[in-house]
């Protein structure tokens, strides 16, 4: 072996090594539903059931002006997106806890995939379908009122991306810390869904709730992705973009080194 | 191959520090097929775990095919293969995707990749389940599909955990003639951990033993068992010939234990004899010159087992925590 060859491999791997892993992992991932699509037409329709029976009760129960001057749907189509995004990468460890019980996960680990590859191809799995979905329901409301800007929405969607590469790399470190007892899991995941969900304003508008919300709120980075969403779904492009741009970033940072750290631990 | 000098593993459970392994030292040359043998909780998967970098050391150093573990773990991962204890396939994905994943995993392109992975099915009998998820497989063919999963990708070195454990015979001969023959085709250096002696015994031409962290015997089987345990001889006579033979026995034992049996007037007496194949023709002439004529012999050359036991005063079932 030449000392080149040595050097590509080394355990701080490059960027294009990173790149060229998560493929891998993502492609393999990507396999499953592809192989069974059923499972992604359920996928397809859960938001649009949602968006049509909350969509109205929403509008009906808080009343337009809450909004902003937007149409109900244009508000809340926006936080459904989120939504479907933040259900899915927080669920990447739960795949992952099928195969840390059999030897699969142990067999990919001796494999000389880049460690941060596996979170980061694994997170994406869970957003792509999300592309599919966020553009197929925003087609579906075009004639009930939405404004669709396509480019905007990709943008917002690349975000979400970004964001949810962060929420699956803690979804993965929390499947490592909690192996063997599964339950824990899932009790930490429901219990953080619910109270960062609807202090981000995805469902109801915070500016609804007391000041102390509002002010929970803001320590909340779902919050500012929820915001950006919500102007770029609007066709504009501001400040809330660049706060959601870097709610995202600072997730996925955070997630990344949780993640390594957490694989790490594992082989300590 | 591998090369290693103190390698130590520690454990902390709850507050508890625990050597799984005490300092080895590990010289593997290339093309060999070495079999670490030792009960439950010896420290055997521990030192392989750490040999393939699944598992950090606590001190010492080991160099794999060249590299370091502890500077280069990638490195190292990028030139073995490892088939581990538990089943490497995931559940719903199929035989064929994850194979091709595999070699994609170790920089394989697509072409080589689907290629060799048809190859490996076709020689490992698993052919027509290609398209079959991993779920509906049989325990022995999702066994072969891990070593499948193990050998896309060519490597020269190739560590298996526990290969056959929990398989009946058939599927054990069937997965060892796999093994066997790749090893002939590619010259592949193979290291193995297993609690079966036999399995060590047949397959393997050097054995370590390890217990209780530490590496206790390192040979071929054959000289471990010639040096270490001797065959089990057993003589029966008349009662009333036992003492004449007692103290010929004793001679020939060399100051080994000499067990005594009395059973409806016959005696059995049984000791360990090195190269007792060889010694006993003139064992059974000396006691019938003696007047004490043998009335049956039973001669049962040595196992692993027996050098387990010989080296430790325990039996290898019998689990390292006793």
């Amino acid at each position: 072996m030449t000392s080149l060859a040595a050097s590509e491999v080394r355990e701080k791997p490059g960027l294009g090594r990173i790149l060229r892993d998560t493929k891998y992992v993502f492609w393999r991932e990507m396999l499953l539903p592809l192989r069974d699509p059923f499972s992604l037409i359920f996928s397809l329709i859960q938001p649009l059931v949602f968006l049509g029976l909350f969509g109205p009760l929403l509008g009906a129960a808080v009343g337009a002006p809450a909004f902003g001057g937007q149409s109900t749907l244009q508000w809340f189509l926006p936080g459904v997106v989120v939504m479907i995004a933040l259900f899915g990468t927080s669920m990447t460890g739960s795949n992952l806890q099928y195969e840390l019980m059999t030897g699969s996960y142990e067999r990919i680990l001796a494999t000389p995939l880049s460690r941060s590859s596996l979170m980061i191809g694994r997170a994406l799995k869970e957003w792509a379908p999300l592309v599919v979905q966020g553009l197929l329901i925003a087609l579906v409301c075009i004639p009930f009122g939405f404004v669709f800007y396509p480019l905007h929405v990709l943008i917002g969607l690349v975000i979400l991306g970004i964001f949810g590469i962060g929420l699956g790399a803690l979804s993965y470190a929390l499947a490592l810390v909690s192996q063997n007892k599964e339950w824990i899991f899932w009790g930490v995941q429901q219990t953080l869904l619910f109270p960062l969900m609807i202090l981000s304003g995805i469902m109801l508008p915070i500016e609804a709730g007391p000041a102390w919300m509002k002010t929970a709120s803001l320590f909340n980075p779902l919050t500012y992705l929820v915001n950006a969403e919500r102007e770029l779904f609007a066709g504009s492009f501001g400040t809330d973009t660049l706060l959601g741009l870097l709610a995202a970033s600072v997730t996925a940072a955070v997630g990344l080194v949780v993640g390594v750290k957490a694989i790490n631990r594992n082989i300590k | 191959m591998i090369h290693t000098e103190k390698l130590t593993k520690t454990f902390t459970v709850k507050k508890e520090t625990v050597e799984a392994v005490k300092g080895v030292n590990i010289d593997v040359a290339r093309g060999e097929l070495v079999a670490f043998l030792g009960p439950n909780g010896a420290g055997k998967s521990t030192t392989l775990r750490m040999l393939t970098t699944l598992l950090r050391p606590t001190s010492g150093m080991a160099t794999v095919a060249g590299v370091n573990v502890t500077e280069d773990p990638a490195g190292v991962r990028a030139r073995i293969g490892y088939i581990g204890q538990g089943n490497g396939g995931g559940h719903s994905f199929r035989v064929i995707d994850e194979l091709v994943m595999q070699g994609r995993f170790y920089g394989m392109n697509s072409a080589d990749a689907s290629a060799r992975a048809q190859e490996l099915l076709k020689s490992l009998d698993l052919a027509d389940l290609a398209k079959r998820t991993v779920v509906k497989l049989s325990g022995g063919q999702r066994r072969r599909m891990d070593v499948a999963l193990g050998l896309m990708h060519s490597p020269q070195l190739l560590f298996l955990d526990e290969p056959s454990t929990g398989m009946d015979p058939q599927n054990r001969a069937n997965l060892w003639e796999h093994i066997m023959r790749m090893r002939e085709e590619n010259g592949t250096t193979i290291v193995l951990t297993t609690h079966y002696m036999d399995e060590a015994d047949s397959m393997s031409e050097r054995v370590i033993v390890i217990d209780h962290g530490q590496i206790i015997a390192d040979d071929t089987a054959s000289r471990l068992k010639a040096n270490l345990a001797g065959d089990l001889l057993a003589v029966e006579v008349a009662a009333d010939a036992a003492p004449d033979v007692r103290g010929l026995l004793g001679r020939a034992a060399a100051g080994g234990e000499v067990q005594e049996n009395r059973l409806d007037g016959v005696v059995t007496f049984r000791l360990r004899l090195p190269e007792g194949a060889r010694l006993a023709p003139a064992l059974l002439k000396e006691m019938h010159d003696a007047g004490a004529p043998a009335q049956s012999l039973e001669l049962k050359p040595p196992t692993l087992d027996d050098v387990f036991l010989e080296l430790t005063g325990r039996n290898l079932r019998e689990g390292a925590n006793r």
